[in-house]
């Protein structure tokens, strides 16, 4: 076998897994890569190993075909990375499994539908996906976990689905962006003997790692060390040992540092703790107990921590040690039992307790939005740190964590280490006297790691601070005083490093910890990986048929499949868009009244006389004008008129009848509110034609029937609608806005969203094509739109009882040209915008105004000036508003509608090209 | 409660908001283009409506009918058939249609009363009304001045002097640019303070808050006040750079006491938002939640159509929005001049609607705080 092996790789020397050749990548003012030339041998298992922050990652990325190439030469697999054709030709031969627990997978689905998503999008056939999956899920032991969602998987089972998912297409070449991180002692070891068995049976496949765990790489057979956006050293563990003469790889990790570098790295130094001075506990937990409803994370734990302790916190992910910290943190109350800090119970509520605890929690937890010195001065305030001693205590602890030469920096733009210092500086601040930290390590170098653990020593043996730490590193819960391991909410043992290694009989920590796990059940056996013959035959020919073709029906329909699948695990979205929309339709079908009724009124009555008022009569008889209590004058009338409580006054000056009688001139003055025009000109309507009504009366009573004869007659007729009700009129037009709003707002979501939580980055690696991606999104939306449709026309034929009088057919199709072109918009503002917030707020006030403003609803397009008329006539909401009043009131059919149905269709494709123009392939 | 701890947190807030440009960029758009434009493009009465003429008498007098109407009320009117009318009401071309039938002319000198067909698009409500009125009173101008050429007629004994106050020309552009700036104070407070609370939700940073002495009515004091102060400023940028510099529209009452009742408004609507946040759990249930909020603000305030004309129910309601009573405050105050004497009962309404939203969102907040999962 291994001589095999070994011809087999001798064979192809020509082709490499990656050729770089002076590469390098610049972020904002940061160098992250500089030029870099590296060859990287195919077949083999290659680590990149160094400090956090020194472009390993960006490295990776660049291979993957992630991110953009901007200076350079990139091949993968002999292909030119810098070429779109390229890249999507060799896309298919390449995995990537980028940094952070499950980042890429979607927490809403199941574990097999997450695989099933990325063997869809590899063009697999069902049977074949199927039986691929099976033996995926049985070597890495996900099998019972098959229907479990992802969300609720520990970091080390996601870390192996996201490995099952990285080898469905049988890659040539994995690439792993520090998989391991977080993920404990066992899984981890599961983790590698997993890769491990899939080399031996894939011989051509090249894996590259990037890792902070020396204990990794120094199995790996070919390693290089990076720092600074450079190379320092590539070869073997052997290799780069020998040439550091050094004993452990480790050590010559440390000794290839640049000197700087070096000096800042000290040995860890653990001075013996002083004798316990009989005080009470820092910390007593009894039978602490949490539930999360049928699921018990706590079971009855119980330990004492003494003042000054180093306690350490190890366990399988999801064990419940992080539910435990929580607890003691007082960030969640607890289901049972009893937690003391310093003799007295825990009480979240109690502000005195938070001064003298700092937590500090397993993710980044910094506000990203203001610089180091923002973020330090601001908790130092919230501890209420006298004013005069923060700038000083700011300064000292940006000392002590090393921070001082980037205090002006935001946090975003720093490595996992330096956020993790700046973390716990942030969380000892206020010099607690107790510090919970939860994996504060996770991800940071070892050097970085070794000058943190400084500062935990110190900080417990100088100043008597309490630490409990919880980790998955065996070197780090060495030097803890004690340690308890936890397991399924239990404590399995509790006791120190040496006595638990001793009572197992174990060689090492590790051992005993695996030994412990195992014991209880944890992780399940790793059987060698079944890929069975037929399957490799099948592999490499299957998906590059389908990633020739310039659109892929199986892809789009892939990524169609996984927004419905999340959107149903999602019904509170799904029941916003249907519940909410009815009731909006309801409501404002009900409410948006534009007739003008009600119009408070009141007259000044100088004359009171039976004639005046008969005119006043007139108008309070009519359904318009409500009467209100007469004026009293002039202060009165402008007074009522400034606060809005009269929209109409009335003055019949004194001897009206008189002089009207004697066929006078007689003015009667009218004052109307033009605050709200649209209201003023109606209202001036009504009362001319109020007056005019009076006046005809009044001149048949004196002149009789000559009086009735005019010069012509104007016959109005109020077409489609001849009640004039506004209720034909909004409900299709509130229909219309609807299926603007909902649509458009779920769609700019589902993108944007991906961008913020980072599985965007599938679409940058797999073979789908931009259009593809945005099809296969939309299109979910587009039916959940058309079901909307139909249940929205229903409620207003059925319950608000607006007859439906033209064709349904040409309705629908108006309706399905019109979703498509709605959620278009949804995804056009997605493809540039990044942010949720400027997203949603974006899209709030686009379909707000396309809606309400330029649609037609409430003036006819034709109406409008300026840029107005353009909006408006490109506007999909006036087409459709147009087809859905011609549909429900005008009895239109196709033929009527065909000017509104034209644009219409056009609309769709043009803002899904417009996106397709503007979505990167490709991160920065 | 301690007023230092509110103010180093909203401090915060403002930081994370100066350091979203693409916010910062919409907000100024929000504030200043986009008023410019409703006050300009979209006039809400009669204006450019669209009109044709079935002209089966071709005489002089419906030729004078024709050239009667004309910009900016009525789009020049166009001269079509029978047939061609129904198409292009269908199609919603035309609005309106006045169909003048043969010896129409002839008839009217004869005495003899014709009738002249008007149509008119019921489904386009407002411009219908309205409109429906103005050709009216335009046709029988025409058809009368023509008349008494041939004949006296009487002079009307009673005249009704016509004045419309505050805004004397009913132009519809100071209407719609001073809503626009309603519209948005309310759409953007209730977004960014929501926005807020659930981004922080979402990176975990609450839980950090929550390890310090600080408590629930801080942390959300903490995220009102920035946004009330953002939006605030962005307002009165609005009203007297773009709507009293620019657009040259005059307000009629105090500006500051509109400010006054500006920021009761923001109390009300921010509180709202943190309210719409301790409800939705994620981002795309907030975006979903706030138009089911915001569409039935902005369509049923007052802003639109009138308030009084709504049925009861839905006025009862729509009382115990913010929005109603705010645009009515402002109403009275930038067009009628309206004192505090006057616009008293609205400030109320405001701050108690405002400390209502206030309350059940700190109890919401404090709820989902104590019932954090992992």
């Amino acid at each position: 076998m291994i001589s095999h092996e070994q011809e087999q790789r001798t064979l192809e020397p020509a082709v490499l897994a990656a050729r770089l050749r002076g590469v390098s990548h610049v972020f904002k003012k940061k160098r992250a890569l500089d030029d870099i030339t590296l060859d990287f041998p195919t077949g083999r298992m290659l680590g990149l190993i160094g400090p956090d922050g020194v472009g390993k990652s960006t490295l990776l990325s660049l291979i993957a075909g992630a991110r953009k190439v901007q200076q350079g030469y990139v091949e993968a697999l002999g292909a030119n990375m810098s070429s779109a054709r390229e890249r999507n030709g060799v896309g298919p031969r390449i995995a990537y499994m980028p940094q952070g627990l499950g980042k890429n997978l979607y927490p809403t689905l199941s574990v097999f539908e997450n695989i099933d998503f990325f063997g869809r999008l590899f063009g697999h056939a069902k049977a074949e996906r199927e039986r691929r999956i099976h033996d995926l899920l049985v070597s890495t032991g996900l099998g019972p976990f098959r229907d479990r969602a992802v969300g609720k998987l520990s970091g080390g089972m996601k870390q192996k689905l996201g490995l099952c998912c990285a080898l469905i297409h049988d890659p040539d070449l994995l690439i792993l962006d520090e998989p391991t991180t977080g993920v404990d002692p066992l899984a981890r070891r599961q983790f590698w003997d997993l890769i491990a068995g899939i080399r031996a049976e894939r011989l051509e496949m090249s894996v590259i790692v990037a890792t902070a765990y020396m204990a990794e790489a120094a199995g790996f057979d070919w390693l290089v060390a990076m720092d600074a956006g450079r190379v320092l050293a590539a070869g073997s563990p052997a290799e780069l040992q020998a040439q550091t003469r050094t004993s452990s790889l480790d050590a010559a990790f440390i000794a290839l540092m640049p000197d700087e570098r070096r000096k800042q790295h000290r040995a860890v130094v653990i001075p013996p703790r002083p004798e316990d001075n009989g005080k009470e506990p820092a910390i007593e937990a009894e039978g602490l107990t949490a539930r999360f409803g049928d699921f018990t994370a706590v079971d009855h734990v119980s330990f004492r921590i003494p003042r000054g302790e180093i306690f350490g916190f190890l366990g399988s992910n999801g064990c419940g040690k992080t539910t435990t910290m929580k607890m003691l943190a007082g960030l969640l109350p607890a289901s049972g039992g009893t937690a003391r800090l310093f003799g007295r119970e825990l009480d979240p509520q109690d502000l005195g307790t938070r001064r003298r605890v700092g937590y500090m929690s397993q993710f980044f937890s910094l506000y990203s939005e203001l610089t180091v010195r923002q973020n330090l001065e601001l908790h130092a305030q919230l501890f209420e740190l006298p004013a005069a001693d923060i700038p000083s205590r700011v300064d000292a602890m940006a000392t002590r964590f090393d921070l001082t030469e980037i205090m002006d920096g935001l946090p975003d733009a720093l490595p996992l280490g330096v956020t993790q210092r700046l973390s716990l500086a942030v969380a000892t601040i206020h010099a607690p006297e107790i510090l919970i930290l939860d994996e504060p390590t996770s991800g940071v170098d070892p050097v970085a790691r070794d000058a943190l653990w400084q500062s935990f020593v110190d900080l417990s043996r100088q100043d008597g601070v309490t630490i409990f730490i919880s980790t998955h590193f065996m070197n780090e819960a060495e030097r803890c005083d004690r340690i308890s391991l936890m397991h399924a909410g239990k404590v399995l043992v509790s006791d120190t490093p040496a006595a638990i290694v001793e009572a197992r009989g174990a060689a090492n920590l590790e051992e005993a910890v695996i030994g412990h796990l195992q014991e209880a059940g944890g992780g399940q056996a790793v059987t060698a990986p079944a890929t069975s013959d037929a399957a490799r035959s099948h592999a490499g020919a299957n998906p590059n048929a389908s990633t020739r073709r310039f659109f892929d029906v199986r892809r789009m329909m892939s990524y169609a499949r996984r927004e419905t699948l999340e959107l149903r695990r999602d019904p509170i979205r799904a029941s916003f868009a249907f519940i909410g929309s009815l009731l909006l339709l309801f409501v404002i079908g009900y409410g948006f009244s534009m007739d003008v009724e009600n119009l408070p009124y009141a007259v000044l009555d100088h004359d009171q006389t039976t004639i005046s008022r008969s005119y006043d009569l007139d108008i309070a008889g009519s359904r318009y004008f409500t009467e209100r209590p007469p004026i009293a004058d002039y202060a009165d009338l402008d007074r009522r008129m400034r606060s809005g409580e009269l929209s109409l006054a009335i003055e019949i000056p004194p001897g009206f009848a008189r002089d009207a009688e004697r066929g006078r001139p007689v003015q009667i003055g009218a004052w109307i509110d033009g605050a709200m025009p649209s209201r003023a000109e109606t209202a001036r309507a009504y009362v001319e034609g109020v007056h005019a009504n009076w006046m005809a009366q009044a001149m048949r009573e004196k002149l009789g029937p000559r009086a009735l004869a005019g010069d012509f007659q104007l016959e109005t007729r109020f077409r489609y609608n001849p009640n004039v009700e506004s209720r034909k009129a909004i409900v299709p037009a509130v229909i219309a806005m609807l299926l603007l709003l909902i649509p458009a707002m779920l769609a700019t979501l589902s993108i944007v969203r991906e961008k913020d939580l980072g599985s965007i980055v599938n679409f940058y690696v797999t073979p789908v094509s931009r259009l593809e991606f945005l099809l296969g999104k939309q299109l979910p939306y587009v039916g959940l739109a058309m079901m909307n449709l139909v249940t929205l026309t229903a409620f207003g034929i059925f319950v608000q009882g607006v007859p439906f009088t033209g064709n349904l057919a040409a309705f629908i199709a108006g309706g399905l040209f019109y979703v498509i072109a709605t959620t278009a918009l949804g995804l056009f503002i997605s493809s540039f915008m990044n942010s949720q917030i400027a997203a949603i707020f974006l899209t709030t006030l686009a379909t707000m105004l396309l809606a309400v403003k330029y649609s037609g609803m409430i003036d006819p397009v034709a109406s409008m000036e300026g840029s107005a008329v353009l909006i408006g006539a490109v506007n999909p909401a006036t087409h459709f508003v147009t087809i859905a009043r011609g549909a429900f009131s005008k009895a239109l059919g196709f033929a009527e509608l065909r000017s509104s149905l034209v644009p219409l269709l056009a609309a769709g494709p043009v803002l899904i090209g417009l996106s397709v123009l503007f979505l990167k392939k490709q991160a920065r | 409660m301690r007023a230092s701890n509110i103010w180093r947190l909203g401090v915060k807030e403002l930081w994370s908001l100066v350091r979203n440009p693409a916010l910062l960029a919409l907000i100024a758009y929000a504030f200043s283009l986009q008023i410019y434009v409703a006050a300009t493009a979209v006039p809400l009465y009669l204006n450019n409506a669209p009109i044709s003429i079935v002209d089966e008498d071709v005489s002089s007098l419906s030729a004078r009918i024709a050239s009667a109407f004309y910009r900016p009320y009525f789009s020049a009117p166009k001269v079509i058939s029978l047939p061609e009318m129904n198409q292009r009401m269908d199609a919603g071309i035309d609005t309106f249609a006045l169909v003048i039938p043969p010896n129409f002319e002839r008839d009217v000198l004869a005495g003899s009363e014709p009738a002249i067909q008007f149509n008119v698009d019921a489904t386009r409500m407002t411009q219908a009304f309205t409109g429906a009125g103005y050709v009216r009173a335009i046709v029988s101008a025409e058809v009368t001045e023509f008349a008494r050429h041939y004949r006296a007629a009487e002079a009307a004994p009673v005249d009704l002097v016509l004045r419309a106050r505050f805004n004397p020309e009913l132009n519809a552009g100071w209407f719609s640019a001073m809503m626009e700036v309603i519209n948005n104070v309310s759409l953007l407070s209730v977004i960014l303070a929501g926005a807020a609370l659930i981004r922080e939700r979402e990176r975990g940073t609450i839980e950090h808050l929550l390890v310090m002495p600080v408590t629930p009515i801080e942390i959300m004091l903490a995220k009102i006040w920035p946004v009330a102060l953002a939006v605030f400023l962005a307002a009165l940028f609005a009203l007297t750079v773009v709507v009293q510099t620019w657009l040259a529209i005059p307000v009629a009452g105090s500006l500051w006491l509109l400010m006054l009742g500006l920021v009761f408004q923001l109390f009300a609507t921010a509180s709202l938002g943190i309210l719409l946040a301790t409800i939705a759990g994620s981002m795309p249930q907030f975006g979903l939640l706030l138009l089911m909020v915001l569409f039935p603000l902005q369509v049923l305030a007052g802003g639109l159509t009138p308030a009084e004309s709504m049925p009861s129910a839905v006025r009862a309601v729509m009382m115990a929005a913010p929005d109603t009573h705010f645009v009515s405050l402002s109403q009275s105050i930038l067009f009628r001049g309206a004192g505090l004497g006057a616009v008293w009962p609205q400030l109320l309404n405001l701050f108690a609607i405002g400390l209502a939203f206030f309350l059940l969102s700190l109890w919401r907040f404090r709820k989902s705080l104590r019932s954090r999962g992992r």
